[in-house]
């Protein structure tokens, strides 16, 4: 008993400490909050927000709710930290891999590539690609198309939009290639193990991939046109353009500091993972027999995998939460939209940063949860 | 075990009562922002992050402008000397917070008097020390001479957190115009992206506008549409819950306006004090006790007008004489077909 009592009295001590500490700031909080008259509650959100944002996934204008806009504002963070990090995976394994390789030059320019953009801190490079790089872009009026329809201006880049007629069955035609696929793999591999008979997966899946989409635009109805953005005149001197989808020059700024500078912790871990597998295990599989694309997907990837995710998932963090920077170039993210504007336009202070630190962290977890289920999948089955 | 749990909860609940009890008396007591204030030996002021006229520092780390003599005007009147202001420059997203939690005691930083700021955030708007509109600046060669002009697609740069991105809202709306709002969180930030062509136009108060022409490229190469969107009056601001503190703000922004309805300047103040008039030498402090209701004595006033001059010779130095608007328009007193009308002194 007497020892029971000394193993708690410290964990009750911390929880009491806890508990004060907590409930002290609370208090002070509403003290504080009441003497300034300042009510506490989250009826604003379905109030109208009566401010316009710049860019937006879903229709949003100034007549909807402060819960859309807060929708807006989400929606902005995920679509820059989606495309950053296919981005900066891309990059990052390439210049990972290029600085293992055995040119000379190769090597030297992704070890620059790397000591050069992680050692500049990110808002710099935000500045430097909004504020110098996109800025020397010229005028729309004076913008050479790129390839043919896309016009590149200091406004934004312009790129035709899709218009999709029975859109649903195109869909439908990719889920159907993906069923397929999924089906031929098991049978594939059932195949192997007990006939030990190989069929050419690769070839099946690209041609599947190829001739059911085609067949929903032959015989399904399914059909394409582009809207191509047209210069358009608002005075003597200035233009825009009409039609079409404009992406924000403040968003392509963002992807590009964001990708550039974690590619290169990503290129990191890569590295790592290859230098991790020990070099008997090329040598074993060269010796049974093995080619070398075999060896780099059967023995090396599998196992450096498992050494690259879980440092990898650290970075897609930082470039999630890195996005907020975002409010520095007026791209119209959470922290500009929701923590910006609509707490500036309501005062609910408390409310709007409670609401959005605890949207980073379920932001944060869900990232984590997914990589986290692949380094499950990957790592060594005991049996 | 259950001794030591009992005894700590009863503690913690000993210090949220005394923690609860002090600070309603605190709050009770006779400002308590002016006794922090006197025991500090600054006024701390949170100004704009650079506004020609309004609140501007140069390059030696002066600030001038007329919500710095605000600012000032309040020092002069609690701590004898104009010159005791610890300024903060802040963006218009911070501001409000700043206030409020603390970290500054009067926000004279060119803020628009809404009802929604006034009651929800819990601030207090003391007076108007410049009456402002919304206006729209383009470039002289567009062509643009009236926002009927204004067509489909149009960008407009402009500050977030500010009443501005709610009355750009309501101009476009309400004549169907489609136009893509652009908002940055620092003024130079926004006249950047102005100048460099990423707008077609900029939005603000109109004063704003002048002011940042001046620090614009070619100023020549942009105009100020004649419309007036909105109106702004802009003015002092302190948090809620001290009405003491509240009161010195506000009378001290309307002696510098009456001071100049009744002709007294910082150079001719003192031999005022001899004058026939009483409602001018209570302005001097040669009249009544118009300090003591404050806590202050009674040259409180005298100081401000000494120091820092009425608010037409505040207007002169800061905004005409800079050419940021030589017109006073309706920032001219009552008396002379402006706006300026402050209730007496006495």
């Amino acid at each position: 008993m007497n020892n029971k009592i000394k193993r708690f009295i410290p964990q009750i001590l911390t929880l009491l400490f806890v508990i004060g500490v907590i409930g002290f700031f609370t208090l002070n909080a509403q003290v504080n909050m009441d003497n300034r008259g300042i009510d506490f509650g989250f009826g604003f959100l379905k109030q109208e927000s009566s401010f316009d944002v710049q860019f937006s996934l879903i229709e949003y204008s100034g007549s909807h709710s402060y819960a859309r806009a807060y929708l807006v504002g989400l929606l902005n963070t995920l679509l820059v930290s989606f495309i950053s990090i296919i981005f900066c995976t891309i990059l990052g394994v390439i210049i990972g891999v290029s600085r293992l390789s055995s040119n000379f030059l190769i090597r030297n320019s992704a070890a620059w590539y790397v000591e050069f953009f992680r050692n500049i801190p990110l808002l710099l490079q935000i500045f430097f690609w909004y504020y110098a790089a996109l800025r020397a872009l010229p005028l729309p009026e004076k913008a050479a198309p790129w390839f043919g329809v896309t016009f590149m201006t200091i406004k934004g880049y312009y790129i035709p939009s899709f218009i999709w007629n029975n859109l649903d069955v195109f869909l439908y035609s990719i889920l159907a290639v993906i069923i397929c696929i999924l089906f031929i793999n098991s049978y594939a591999k059932k195949l192997r193990e007990t006939s030990g008979k190989q069929i050419p997966l690769f070839f099946i899946s690209i041609g599947l991939l190829i001739v059911l989409p085609a067949l929903s635009f032959l015989i399904g109805g399914v059909s394409l046109d582009f809207e191509i953005p047209v210069l358009k005149k608002l005075s003597q001197t200035s233009y825009t353009y009409e039609g079409g989808i404009g992406l924000p020059p403040e968003l392509i700024a963002l992807v590009l500091a964001l990708s550039l500078y974690t590619s290169t912790f990503v290129a990191e871990c890569v590295r790592a993972g290859i230098q991790g597998v020990s070099k008997g295990q090329k040598e074993a599989a060269a010796s049974v027999g093995l080619t070398p694309n075999q060896i780099l997907k059967l023995v090396i990837m599998p196992q450096a995998l498992r050494i690259i995710i879980p440092p990898t998932t650290n970075q897609y963090l930082n470039l999630t939460k890195n996005s907020s920077l975002a409010a520095a170039i007026a791209y119209p993210d959470l922290v500009l939209v929701f923590a910006g504007t609509a707490l500036m336009q309501t005062g609910k202070a408390i409310e709007i940063v409670s609401i959005t630190m605890l949207t980073y962290l379920s932001i944060s977890l869900a990232i984590a949860a997914l990589m986290n289920w692949y380094n499950k999948k990957i790592e060594i089955k005991e049996k | 075990m259950f001794n030591v749990i009992r005894k700590l909860t009863s503690f913690a609940a000993m210090v949220a009562v005394l923690f609860v009890f002090t600070t309603e008396t605190m709050a009770a007591k006779k400002s308590k922002t002016l006794k922090n204030t006197q025991k500090k030996g600054f006024v701390r002021c949170g100004v704009s992050q650079g506004l020609p006229g309004f609140s501007n520092a140069d390059a030696s780390g002066n600030w001038t402008g007329i919500d710095v003599d605000v600012c000032r005007a309040v020092a002069a009147a609690v701590l004898g000397d104009a010159n005791k202001v610890k300024f903060t420059p802040l963006s218009a997203k911070e501001r409000f917070t700043a206030l409020t939690s603390g970290e500054i005691d009067i926000l004279s930083r060119n803020t628009t008097w809404t009802l929604s700021r006034d009651a929800d955030i819990g601030l207090t708007f003391v007076g108007v020390n410049f009456y402002d509109g919304q206006g729209f600046m383009v470039r002289k060669n567009s062509g643009i001479t009236s926002t009927s002009q204004f067509k489909n697609g149009i960008s407009a740069c402009t500050n977030i957190g500010t009443t501005t991105e709610l009355n750009m809202r309501d101009f476009f709306n309400s004549r169907g115009i489609s136009y893509e709002p652009v908002a940055f969180e620092k003024a130079d930030e926004v006249v950047a992206a102005y100048d460099a062509g990423r707008c077609d136009t900029y939005t603000t108060d109109k004063s704003g506008l002048a002011a940042q022409r001046t620090k614009m490229k070619n100023p020549d190469e942009h105009i100020v549409l004649p419309e007036t969107i909105s109106k702004e009056p802009l003015g002092p601001v302190v948090r809620q819950g001290d009405a003491v503190w509240e009161d010195i703000v506000r009378w001290s922004l309307n002696t510098m306006i009456e001071a100049e309805e009744y002709g007294i300047t910082s150079a001719n103040a003192d031999s005022m004090k001899t004058s026939d008039n009483p409602a001018i030498k209570r302005l001097v402090g040669a009249e009544g006790e118009m300090g003591a209701a404050f806590g202050l004595d009674n040259d409180w006033n005298l100081r401000i007008i000494k120091q820092v001059g009425n608010y037409g010779e505040s207007y002169k130095r800061n905004i005409a004489d800079t050419g940021i608007l030589p017109d006073r328009g309706p920032n001219q007193l009552w008396t002379k077909g402006g706006i300026l009308y402050v209730p007496p002194a006495r």
